[in-house]
């Protein structure tokens, strides 16, 4: 007797999701267009190319990497927040009994996982299962290289999710303080080539490679696909992971320091 | 006051709205700069890497790169009102007001908002142009002038057409419209490469569905004396941009039956 | 010749029915099932230049779908319509060139630009003649009283003075015919008045016909000798509005203070309606009792403090015609 009320939401969110239909089908669309394009294009490349540091089945899987998990990249502000801000109901972020950075991160990390569970299965099967079963094997998206490197992408993408929310907090507080969903314009002009999203930044001129490495983005999307094929392993994979958490540190303690004023603010004036 | 006095009348006002707030205005004319070059500088990393993609050199699809972006930016410049056709129009009502005013729906939603900020994507456009006509070394004709800006003048047919029914879709739907932002922002990233780069499906597609290979890949093949690759006689190349002018044709005729449709059925 | 005439004016809605709950929604996915609704079945009336004319109903009854038929943005199913001898929907901008709409809850103004500007670039979609602008312009402003305004962005103006701006824009072209979609709706108390002052100021003096659509009866009352009520999508009554008031309601209803308490206060020719303490309101029928007879009859038999007369409220007699023909809220 007690399912009954948990059945009937269930029944509703079906029911809402099957209305949504066709903006996630719109979304996966467009995202086996992109793919589908830049595979393209890099086995154009490829075709001439001498060695390089990844070769082409690497940048494929990289490529539908990329879109499946396009959800987990900190492109604006938290849609809520910004909301808010706008409105000048900010202020009621503070009425919350919670320390509101860790708020902040945690609703942010909520969003990019739920927002990509989604995306990541439909992208994963047509990539990974149907296109080899229609003949198209050698460009599917492959698996880990091997157990370690799947157990290492694993802690590696998990970091993502903590870097990417860190990122967006810091966003948060950005559009908080200028008071206009606009302050966070620059998120993509530093997300897109920075993370490896326009260029695998492996691909990038060598003299570039350290500070491609050591910067914060690259934690976004190119040092977990590399040590997912094995490109970064063993002490490289480590140094990446350490990049990561570095940059999540530092983003944190940042957050904290500067949302501690910006709050101070709010909370006098309202808003 | 005849209809190219009232455009003008349209854009200053929206110029003089935007000027409200100078620093946001140059902030976004800058990021969407620093965007399109950041894209621009990726492209030429590629090639620094690789020397060459399938025998075309960076400068030539420079080129290409050129035309399409500065193509598509006058389109997303001018045809802002039909970008936002569905929420700011279908959803609101307000398309009703167009109606009730005295001058075709079309020049009125082309007066809608000038996107003076997305000429930072025109600038960029224009420098790769100038990048890829500095190292090319083509022997210029007015004719092959020409034939550059009439292939920009199809390709902005061609995107405003791709708008055009993307607009004409919103009195059906206003969900999920964001699907044709693969035919314009994919369109740039495809079109910006010679086609015979794809597989021959997707080129049939981009020659004969949606012909940005006609506004594009033929006419600058042609300029830049590469028909052999192509598989185009020159004057097939000079030509095609009409493509681009046929799908805007269509485009306006999916348009009114759109627009039949709303008046019989109400906001 | 009248200036608008309508006939048969009819109008059908397809919409799309979807059964309740997941297995209707799943079933939505394969087969959409339609209802027909009638917005409009059959509609005639006519309007002569000049005349100001109150379209009233319940919600939904219809009368929306009439003002966007007559504007020209929609379409009927059947029937014919035409204005100033143009059909609305076929030759739009010739038509809408000639009249001026102001829609209660939206407004025509462009948000960011001042007032002034928004005139400015409506005298240019308008192709009105620049000096006979200024002068009809000038004249407008001077009796909406929005001078002050004309230098302000839209978003900054309250609703009434909102109102006042969005009436001078429609008229701004001079039109022959202004349609108002519930003007006064939001309105507090002085700028009602003042919107109605305007109208029936305009329609006397111009003689700009005027159709007005409203909830408010007192609208109604200041504005419109002629009334057209639509109920169901159907014409239940066009006359003025006062015939339909003796037909609908033709009591009178006669209010009485009196002195000291008192049991017994029944009088011949009328009924007592309702009591309070020592006011009592009587109803009586005027074409039976005179009005004086009973105050006579009243002021002979008791000691009264205050007598009134009054008719029944409009919305009353509203309510009630609304009530013999069945319109009800769809």
């Amino acid at each position: 007797m007690t399912a009954l009320p948990y059945l009937a939401i269930l029944r509703a969110r079906f029911v809402l999701m099957l209305q949504y239909r066709a903006a996630a089908f719109a979304g996966f669309a467009t995202q086996c267009w992109w793919g589908g394009i830049k595979i393209m294009v890099m086995a154009a490349f490829y075709a001439s190319a001498a060695r390089q540091p990844i070769d082409l089945a690497q940048v494929i899987t990289y490529t539908w990497l990329g879109q499946g998990l396009l959800g987990l990249l900190p492109w604006q502000a938290d849609a809520e927040i910004s909301e808010a801000v706008e409105t000048g109901n900010v202020a009621y972020e503070r009425l919350r009994p919670v320390d509101t950075h860790t708020l902040w991160l945690a609703r942010a990390v909520a969003a990019r996982a739920a927002n990509t569970s989604l995306r990541v299965v439909p992208m994963f099967v047509a990539a990974a299962i149907v296109l080899p079963l229609i003949g198209l094997g050698a460009w599917r998206w492959r698996m880990p290289s091997s157990p370690q490197a799947g157990a290492l992408f694993a802690i590696s993408i998990a970091l993502t999710v903590l870097l990417s929310s860190a990122f967006t907090v810091l966003l948060n507080i950005a559009v908080t303080a200028l008071k206009t969903r606009r302050a966070a314009n620059l998120a993509p002009v530093l997300v897109s080539p920075l993370s490896g999203m326009i260029v695998p930044l492996v691909l990038m001129p060598a003299w570039l490679q350290p500070f491609l490495f050591w910067q914060p983005f690259a934690g976004l999307v190119d040092i977990p696909y590399r040590i997912y094929f094995a490109n970064l392993t063993g002490l490289a994979a480590l140094a990446g992971i350490a990049a990561q958490t570095l940059w999540i540190v530092l983003f944190i303690l940042a957050g904290r320091a500067w949302m501690a004023r910006v709050m101070a603010r709010v909370d006098m004036q309202g808003s | 006051m005849n209809s190219l006095s009232l455009y003008l009348s349209f854009i200053r006002n929206c110029l003089r709205a935007q000027m409200l707030y100078p620093t946001a205005f140059l902030l976004r004319f800058g990021s969407q700069f620093v965007i399109t070059i950041t894209e621009f500088g990726g492209l030429y990393a590629l090639f620094v890497r690789f020397n060459h993609i399938r025998g075309w050199t960076f400068a030539e699809i420079a080129m290409f790169y050129g035309v399409v972006s500065v193509a598509f930016a006058l389109a997303d410049t001018t045809c802002r009102g039909f970008d936002m056709f569905g929420p700011q129009f279908v959803k609101t009502g307000d398309f009703d007001r167009v109606l009730l005013r005295p001058r075709p729906a079309t020049l009125q939603l082309m007066g809608f908002e000038f996107g003076f900020t997305s000429l930072g994507r025109v600038l960029q456009g224009a420098i790769a142009l100038v990048i890829a006509i500095a190292l090319l070394h083509i022997d210029w004709s007015l004719a092959k002038v020409f034939l550059v800006v009439w292939a920009m003048t199809g390709g902005f047919a061609l995107f405003f057409g791709i708008l055009l029914l993307q607009a004409t879709l919103s009195f059906w739907t206003v969900e999920s419209l964001e699907i044709v932002n693969t035919l314009t922002y994919g369109g740039i990233e495809a079109a910006q490469y010679p086609l015979d780069i794809y597989a021959n499906w997707f080129r049939k597609f981009l020659t004969f569905v949606v012909p940005l290979g006609c506004v594009i890949y033929f006419p600058i093949a042609t300029v830049l004396g590469r028909n052999d690759v192509a598989g185009v006689a020159p004057w097939i190349g000079a030509a095609a941009p009409l493509a681009g002018v046929a799908f805007l044709a269509v485009a306006f005729a999916a348009w009114r039956i759109g627009v039949g449709h709303y008046t019989s059925t109400g906001s | 010749m009248a200036q608008i005439h309508v006939e048969n004016l009819s109008k059908t809605y397809r919409v799309g029915v979807r059964d309740p709950g997941l297995g209707g929604a799943l079933r939505g996915l394969f087969h959409r099932r339609y209802r027909e609704i009638a917005a409009l079945s059959d509609v005639s009336f006519s309007l002569e230049r000049g005349e100001l004319l109150g379209f009233i109903g319940p919600n939904g009854a219809g009368k929306s779908t009439t003002i966007k038929i007559l504007s020209g943005i929609l379409r009927p199913t059947s029937g014919h319509c035409d204005v100033d001898g143009l059909v609305p929907w076929q030759q739009r901008i010739a038509h809408v060139a000639r009249i001026g709409v102001v829609f209660g809850q939206r407004t025509q103004l462009w948000w960011d630009l001042p007032i002034g500007e928004s005139f400015a670039l409506l005298r240019d979609i308008y192709r009105v003649d620049p000096s006979k602008f200024a002068t009809r312009k000038a004249r407008l402003v001077d009796m909406l009283k929005i001078s002050s305004l004309l230098d302000t962005p839209m978003r900054q103006l309250s609703l009434g003075q909102r109102m006042r701006c969005e009436i001078a824009a429609a008229l701004l072209h001079a039109p022959s015919i202004l349609f108002l979609d519930e003007p006064t709706i939001g309105l507090d108390a002085v700028s009602k008045l003042a919107l109605r002052d305007f109208v029936k100021d305009l329609n006397r003096t111009d003689g700009v016909t005027v159709i007005l659509t409203t909830h408010d009866m007192h609208d109604i009352e200041a504005l419109a000798k002629r009334v057209i009520i639509i109920g169901n999508g159907k014409l239940l009554r066009d006359s003025s509005f006062e015939s339909m008031r003796s037909e609908v309601l033709g009591e009178r209803r006669l209010i009485v203070d009196f002195a000291g308490d008192s049991d017994d206060v029944a009088i011949a020719g009328a009924s007592i309606r309702a009591r309070d303490g020592r006011s009592v309101e009587y109803v009586f029928d005027p074409l039976r009792t005179a009005a004086h007879t009973l105050i006579s009859r009243i002021a002979a038999a008791h000691d009264v403090v205050d007598i009134r007369v009054e008719d029944p409220k409009i919305e009353e007699v509203i309510a009630r015609f609304y009530a013999l023909h069945g319109a009800v809220e769809s």
